[in-house]
């Protein structure tokens, strides 16, 4: 059923940092941690619609750049107070190469 | 290894928020156990006078509802009295013989009213006014009697008065001091009060001595006696009989089990009782002989007890300065410290009576000692501050009196919400915070639903004040007068960098100069930060604070730079960019403004504008696109978009103007130079202007330059933006160079001493300009250590832009992903 895409290799992304996806449905933000693992959102966030890629990356966690809501990487909720969710995408990790399914 | 057991006597709040604080340090650490006499969980007690009066439910003010207790396991047993302590044996045992052993034990007894030891005090309609209970008796007496009468005009007296009133109660209140609220107010200001309390409708009679309650037909109290100075009796219709007199510390407990005791149960500054496996927090203590009945300064006792329960054992209680605010709707007054003076004392007296305005503030020596305010409350918060932090105020001396607005040092800013200064007297439906469109009744829902009682909760919870922040000021206001006398402001000096840690601005600064630290990770470690990579609150605060302390040895960290400033452009509401290249002192030629006009074609760049600082703005510009815009334009990257250095406005001089007496354009470009590159603590704006005209505008700069004939004069800390504050006279200097050193060792003492996020004009309100002319005008070899510090961290800066251009790493950044 899922179809992997090859995205890049994790050195790519910087850590604590994210690097944009182009795809179909718009574009996705792919985020990396401090410990290397690799989270994939709707690059629009759920407030105002703010690029979530261009934000700060703490936790599991991206603060969006426009009003500072903080949105978990995991399920793409944001955090309390704020209400909303960003969709998230499947990503993977082999081998240091980054796999996403649309 | 197994949990350790704690045990709680008492159920209310500073006990409960104690737990709280000790679940987030240690949430693993003990089997807890609560015990309290109330049948209710733990709920906001100050906002029982709210539920009196009617304007808010019982329900609304639970504070920590069951689900609380049982999601954190904690044992609760709601409704019994604890009433042994074995010490030897660990235990406690309750009147229904419920028993509870302890490895640890936390006393939160809290207090309970003095009842005058009088005749008739126990009969039906006499009570006193602590719980639920009492207010639910007040609330059931009003719907079946008429005549109240509140013995005790402080604080909680006025407040059950005005709940009667407002049930449709005939209320006297009775009082045995010459004026209300003694312990709180001056004369002056009590008199104020006692005459808008009787326009609501409330009695007085002062100076007067209960005798006797007599019992009525009905068995019910029906009538007070008084004994008065002179030994007449003189009487009053009483069918209910509120005795507001005071609380006493509940000791009862603890002096059974042979704990030490004095006022309340004696601790020392960690909370920790004469028995090591002991100890207490709240209203039943003593602490350095005093027994606080505010709830603010539990919460501090709350967060060091917690610490010390916790193992950390690093927290110091050291006593609190309280703070008064009276919550009867549409009454504003407050107090704070020694507000009546004494010997060695001086007083500033403001007094409009007409105007319903009373200010009274106390001074001693440079500091304020005191305050007291009726009718306009809205800087009590600032001197609250001032008092707490005891700042000097020798500076600000003339102004004190009319508040922080003159002297523009507390308030962020002062745009954003018309002009309105005054939260009392704002409908629900004001606009308080213009960045996030939150309205006064938002805020005061917000607090009384939730419970807050700092500016961070509420910001939390409604975002007001979170974004640019010139409503602070309002919303503390607000704050203060839901809360009343829970109010604590901020402690400025020692205010969190942000929740990852406990350790302010200061104390990591000098943690990163003191153990030379050089990396995020690094400090976070040393600190003990409470998350693994901060937050993006501290970690641009750490990062500005490495690379300037330890500039060419720290590595400036990209991912914990704020997107402007990683991109050197500024992202716009739509997620494109702006571009703004650097024009030397406002200065460009025909060649850059053809490359200008021709990249604006070529990339369809919508929209083109002079900035505020006389530079050319190209707005809407997608990312991807910069480095492209950049290669074309071939100019330096004009920093619009980060906290460091902007702009050096200038006007045209003498090099043209007839009235011109220095070459501004010149001094301007020279500036300019000088300081490319530099980061600061918040961004940089200087103008220079070659006569006293002032064309550039400087008195409205972070470093104003103007040009005089027999040289220049500098100001400082001047700000055009969210609070508009003139710039101060710095010193006179007849050089370029000696400009160029002194504006260059100022910026660098702001960049060493300011707080992340500290414009000038904030840092030099903190620490005074005094403070800063002794090291940079009076000082030459201070004014010239700081010149050359500057120097060494700007030499060899590389232009930012010209990397992304020739760097495929760096350019990476700006690149979108395919998908193979």
């Amino acid at each position: 059923m899922e179809d992997w895409k090859k995205l890049c290799p994790l050195a790519d992304i910087p850590r604590l940092g994210s690097r944009v996806v182009k795809s179909a449905a718009g574009d996705i933000a792919v985020f990396r941690t401090a410990d290397d693992e690799v989270f994939a959102l709707h690059d629009k966030c759920p407030h105002k619609g703010g690029p979530l890629s261009q934000g700060i990356v703490a936790g599991k966690v991206v603060t969006c750049p426009m009003h500072s809501w903080k949105i978990q990487l995991e399920n793409g909720e944001a955090m309390a107070p704020d209400v909303g969710c960003a969709r998230s995408f499947a990503v993977k990790l082999e081998a240091d190469m980054v796999w996403i399914t649309l | 290894m197994k949990k350790q057991k704690l045990v709680m006597v008492g159920n209310g709040m500073a006990g409960c928020r104690t737990l709280e604080e000790l679940l987030k340090l240690a949430p693993d650490m003990y089997d807890i156990t609560v015990f309290g006499a109330e049948p209710h969980p733990n709920y906001n007690r100050i906002m029982l006078s709210p539920v009196l009066a009617g304007e808010t439910k019982f329900d609304d003010i639970v504070l920590n509802d069951l689900a609380w207790y049982r999601d954190n396991g904690i044992t609760l047993h709601a409704g019994k009295q604890v009433t042994k302590i074995d010490r030897k044996a660990r235990k406690v045992v309750a009147s229904d013989g419920t028993e509870a052993s302890y490895d640890r034990l936390l006393l939160a007894t809290g207090s309970s009213p003095f009842i005058l030891p009088v005749p008739g005090k126990e009969l039906p309609g006499v009570i006193a006014y602590r719980d639920i209970a009492d207010t639910e008796a007040m609330i059931e007496a009003a719907k079946h009697h008429s005549h109240a009468v509140v013995i005790g005009a402080g604080l909680l007296g006025l407040e059950a008065a005005n709940g009667l009133k407002l049930r449709g109660m005939d209320v006297t209140v009775v009082h045995l001091a010459d004026w209300i609220m003694e312990r709180q107010l001056d004369k002056t200001a009590a008199d104020l009060l006692q005459a808008s309390l009787e326009a609501k409708g409330l009695k007085f009679l002062l100076g007067k001595q209960t005798s006797e309650l007599v019992q009525g037909e009905s068995g019910r109290v029906a009538t007070i006696r008084f004994k008065d100075g002179t030994g007449n009796h003189a009487e009053l219709a009483a069918d209910l009989v509120v005795m507001a007199v005071g609380i006493r510390p509940s000791t009862a407990l603890a002096e059974s089990a042979g704990i030490h005791c004095e006022r309340g149960i004696v601790v020392d500054d960690t909370l920790q009782t004469y028995d090591p496996k002991i100890y207490a927090v709240g209203e039943c203590v003593a602490h350095r002989g005093i027994a606080y009945g505010l709830v603010a300064p539990l919460f501090e006792q709350a967060k060091v007890c917690a610490n010390h329960l916790a193992h950390m054992g690093i927290g110091r209680y050291s006593g609190s300065v309280t703070s008064t605010k009276l919550k009867v709707t549409g009454i504003d007054v407050f107090s704070a410290g020694n507000f009546m003076g004494g010997e060695g004392y001086e007083d500033i007296v403001l007094s409009d009576p007409s105007a319903g305005i009373y200010k009274r503030l106390v001074i001693k020596g440079d500091l304020l000692a005191g305050a007291v305010l009726y009718g306009d409350t809205a800087d009590g918060a600032w001197y609250f501050q001032l008092l707490k932090d005891q700042q000097s105020i020798a500076e600000i001396r003339d102004h004190l009196m009319f508040g922080s607005h003159h002297v523009g040092a507390y308030h962020t800013g002062d745009a954003g919400h018309a002009g309105v200064s005054q939260a009392a007297a704002m409908p629900d439906t004001a606009e308080v915070c213009g960045c996030n469109g939150v309205c006064k009744g938002d805020i005061v829902k917000a607090i009384k639903t939730h419970g807050l009682f700092t500016i961070d909760d509420v910001r939390k919870h409604t975002k007001a004040s979170s974004s640019c922040g010139s409503c602070t000021g309002l919303v503390e206001q607000i704050l203060a007068s839901t809360v009343g006398g829970a109010y604590q402001p901020a402690d400025t000096k020692d205010k969190p960098v942000c929740g990852c840690t406990d350790h302010s601005h200061g104390v990591v600064r000098a943690a990163i100069r003191d153990q030379h630290l050089l990396t995020i990770p690094a400090t976070m470690r040393c600190l003990e930060w409470r998350t693994p990579n901060g937050c993006a609150t501290c970690r641009p605060t750490i990062n500005y604070y490495l690379i300037s302390s330890w500039p060419k040895e720290a590595e400036d960290d990209p991912q914990s730079r704020f997107i402007n400033e990683r991109a050197h452009a500024n992202i716009q509401r739509d997620g494109t960019y702006s571009v703004v290249p650097r024009m030397w002192g406002g200065l460009t030629t025909p060649d850059e403004l053809r490359r200008i006009a021709n990249v604006a074609e070529k990339f369809a760049i919508p929209t083109v504008k002079m900035t505020g600082g006389a530079r050319i703005d190209l707005l809407g510009i997608k990312k991807a696109d910069l480095p492209l815009v950049w290669a074309d334009l071939g100019m330096p990257s004009g920093h619009a978009y980060g906290k460091s250095i902007r702009t050096v406005k200038t006007c045209v001089g003498a090099e043209h103007c007839r009235f011109g007496t220095q070459l501004s354009m010149t001094m301007g470009v020279k500036l300019e130079k000088m300081l490319y590159g530099m980061w600061a603590p918040h961004k940089v704006k200087l103008a220079v202007s070659g006569c006293p005209r002032n064309c550039a505008e400087a008195g409205i700069k972070d470093v104003g330059v103007i040009g005089v004939d027999s040289g220049y004069e500098l100001y400082v800390a001047g700000n055009g933006g969210i609070k508009t504050e003139v710039a101060q006279f710095f010193c006179k200097v007849t050089s370029d160079e000696e400009v160029l050193e002194y504006s260059a060792a100022f910026l660098q003492l702001y960049r060493e001493e300011a707080f992340y996020l500290e414009r000038t004009c904030h840092y030099i309100a903190r620490v005074g300009l005094d403070h800063v002319k002794k090291i940079v005008v009076e000082d030459a070899a201070r004014r010239k250590e700081l010149y050359e510090r500057l120097l060494f961290s700007l030499q060899d800066y590389e232009d930012p832009w010209a990397a992304a251009v020739t760097q495929p790493a760096v350019r990476r950044e700006y690149e979108k992903l395919e998908v193979l």
